[in-house]
């Protein structure tokens, strides 16, 4: 049984400064690392030896419009089947700079995912084959779940939170 | 590419020279409503005859956008939302999303709400996986053993209705158990489906197994090895079928699943004969896992006591001033929800349907997202159908089991 510590201090002797914030909610590991680093450590987890984490889950999108500087966050589920072991790694970029390298030489199914976090919240994926829109109409021109496209009228005040006591 | 044959005009004909043989290729567009996609969902094919050389999926035509939605509605509202996706297995989806949230809130459900839930969600699978089969049946020719099988799933969705009221979009469950307890009815519906359904799949069984035509049409088409179905993320059935038995339902036991024995099956070669072979055999295991369930069903409450999340009984409500307090509350979806972030995965009907959610405290998540597994291993139909014939490619697309709520959200 793999456990987060050994994960994690093997990343850290790997990579040093380039992974931080480390987590564990529910028990399950969670890190942050730079977009510089993330497709070699995608690469490097699947490839090792004994951690095989070999399956990558999910890719999607956050977006903190209040936080600057990391306003949007690329998050990546994996899994290693053979040690029942999931580990979630963050990465975080500024709204001016949305680039981060497409994991698809890593892993062939990050395509589509890829493809629905562009088309979801703009974030530009670096060598994709093809980054256009997947479930959008390809002629919208902005980024639908970006947190300044809200769903009800601005105006509408019988769900003000401060109502509720918040 | 083979040298395409194209019938040369008239006027080619009258001129002196040799007729030119011309390279080219047809589109042809597969869908969005052509009857064999089984869903709204278009493939633009490049047809060199019969023989497809190129294929590309433009998917999005029922996107109905449930991650924003999600972002303003309580968390109980979200249920309603979770049904649309894979609508052939609609309990699944609902269960799968109380349980995130019930991870979230810290919920300790009750043994006996978690034995139905797994009745449910087998129920499910096996409406899901009758489906997938039946119209896999449709579209080789054979009509027959769909129309048994549409007998039975008849009588699974009554056994919804005796449990939640309603047929295909069942909004089950409610944070901290069920709805209401499995009532005599339900039973009985559940008792006479284990006796009957197997004398029908037997039928469908004897139907198709050792079919010649059918084998004729399926073995070998489609086949998918180990290494290609992991890097297209492919779960579920179809993954089993290439050989690899990831199971979430073993890996990952949720709502008591540890408790029950049941086989994983798995395939050989991960063609149509044995995804539609896992598929069967995944329907016997789930019929096992019920009649487990209903044999051993313990007594006691069926909904945690939370009272802050789970609706009081309606008597309460009228009688008591603190179940009044709690009802206005979570109807109005003022429940208290932690600052947190769960990543939550069941056994859909077609693979691992996971919920990430991003919780900032507030009485909508922050950000949910939705692992669809159909959307993830749909990519790999291009692939998959490259140098095959037109109507291969339908048997593929068929027992792939592509659900358009689901590949869309």
């Amino acid at each position: 049984m793999l456990t987060n510590q050994e994960v994690a201090e093997d990343l850290v002797k790997k990579y040093g400064a380039d992974v931080f914030d480390f987590e564990d909610p529910f028990d399950l590991l969670t890190l942050s690392t730079t977009r510089e680093q993330i497709v070699p450590m995608l690469g490097y987890l699947k490839a090792h030896a004994s951690f095989q984490i070999t399956f990558l889950t999910d890719i999607t999108g956050v977006h903190y419009p209040d936080s600057p500087g990391q306003e949007f966050c690329v998050v990546y589920h994996a899994h290693s089947w053979v040690h029942n072991f999931r580990v979630r790694i963050k990465v975080f970029l500024a709204e001016a700079d949305l680039h981060i390298p497409t994991a698809i030489p890593v892993h062939a199914c990050a395509n589509w995912m890829e493809r629905e976090t562009f088309d979801f919240f703009g974030i530009i994926f670096d060598g994709h084959p093809k980054l256009i829109r997947i479930l959008n109409m390809e002629d919208m021109d902005y980024h639908p779940m970006r947190k300044q496209y809200p769903l009800e009228d601005g105006t509408r005040q019988d769900k003000v939170d401060a109502l509720f006591g918040r | 590419m083979a040298d395409t044959l194209i019938a040369p005009n008239d006027k080619d004909l009258l001129k002196d020279e040799p007729v030119k043989y011309i390279n080219e290729l047809t589109t042809l567009n597969l869908g969005p409503t052509h009857p064999a996609t089984h869903g709204i969902f278009q493939n633009i094919l490049q047809m060199d005859g019969e023989k497809i050389v190129s294929g590309e999926q433009t998917i999005g035509y029922i996107h109905r956008a449930f991650e924003k939605i999600a972002e303003r509605r309580p968390f109980y509202q979200i249920t309603t939302l979770t049904d649309r996706m894979n609508y052939c297995s609609s309990p699944i989806n609902n269960l799968g999303w109380n349980m995130t949230v019930e991870k979230m809130l810290g919920i300790e459900v009750p043994k006996r709400a978690q034995y139905i839930r797994v009745i449910m969600m087998e129920l499910a699978r096996i409406s899901d996986h009758l489906i997938c089969n039946g119209i896999l049946g449709v579209d080789t020719g054979a009509f027959t053993g769909f129309l048994y099988l549409f007998e039975e799933r008849e009588n699974i969705y009554e056994i919804y209705e005796e449990v939640c009221g309603a047929r295909l979009t069942t909004n089950m469950g409610r944070f901290g158990g069920m709805e209401r307890d499995l009532s005599p009815v339900a039973q009985q519906k559940i008792r006479k489906f284990l006796k009957t359904f197997p004398a029908v799949m037997k039928e469908f069984e004897t139907l198709f197994n050792r079919n010649r035509i059918f084998m004729d049409r399926t073995v070998d088409v489609g086949p998918l090895s180990k290494k290609m179905a992991m890097d297209y993320g492919f779960t579920g059935p179809n993954l089993r079928a290439a050989g690899i038995d990831y199971d979430v339902r073993v890996m990952n036991p949720y709502s008591s699943y540890e408790d029950f024995q049941f086989d994983i099956p798995v395939g050989e070669n991960g063609d149509t004969y044995d995804r539609f072979m896992v598929r069967n055999e995944e329907i016997w295991q789930s019929l096992r896992i019920i009649q487990q369930a209903m044999d051993n069903l313990p007594e006691g409450p069926y909904f945690a006591d939370a009272p802050e999340y789970y609706l009081p009984p309606k008597k309460d409500v009228y009688n008591n001033m603190e179940a009044l307090i709690y009802h206005f509350k979570i109807v109005m979806g003022e429940i208290d929800a932690p600052v947190a972030e769960v990543y939550h995965a069941v056994e859909g009907g077609n693979g691992e349907l996971g919920f990430y959610l991003i919780s900032d405290g507030g009485r909508a998540p922050y950000r949910l997202h939705f692992r669809r597994p159909s959307f993830i291993y749909y990519q790999a139909f291009a692939e998959m159908c490259k140098g095959i014939t037109l109507s291969d490619a339908i048997v593929i697309m068929s027992s792939l089991n592509v659900i358009a709520g689901e590949l869309d959200a």
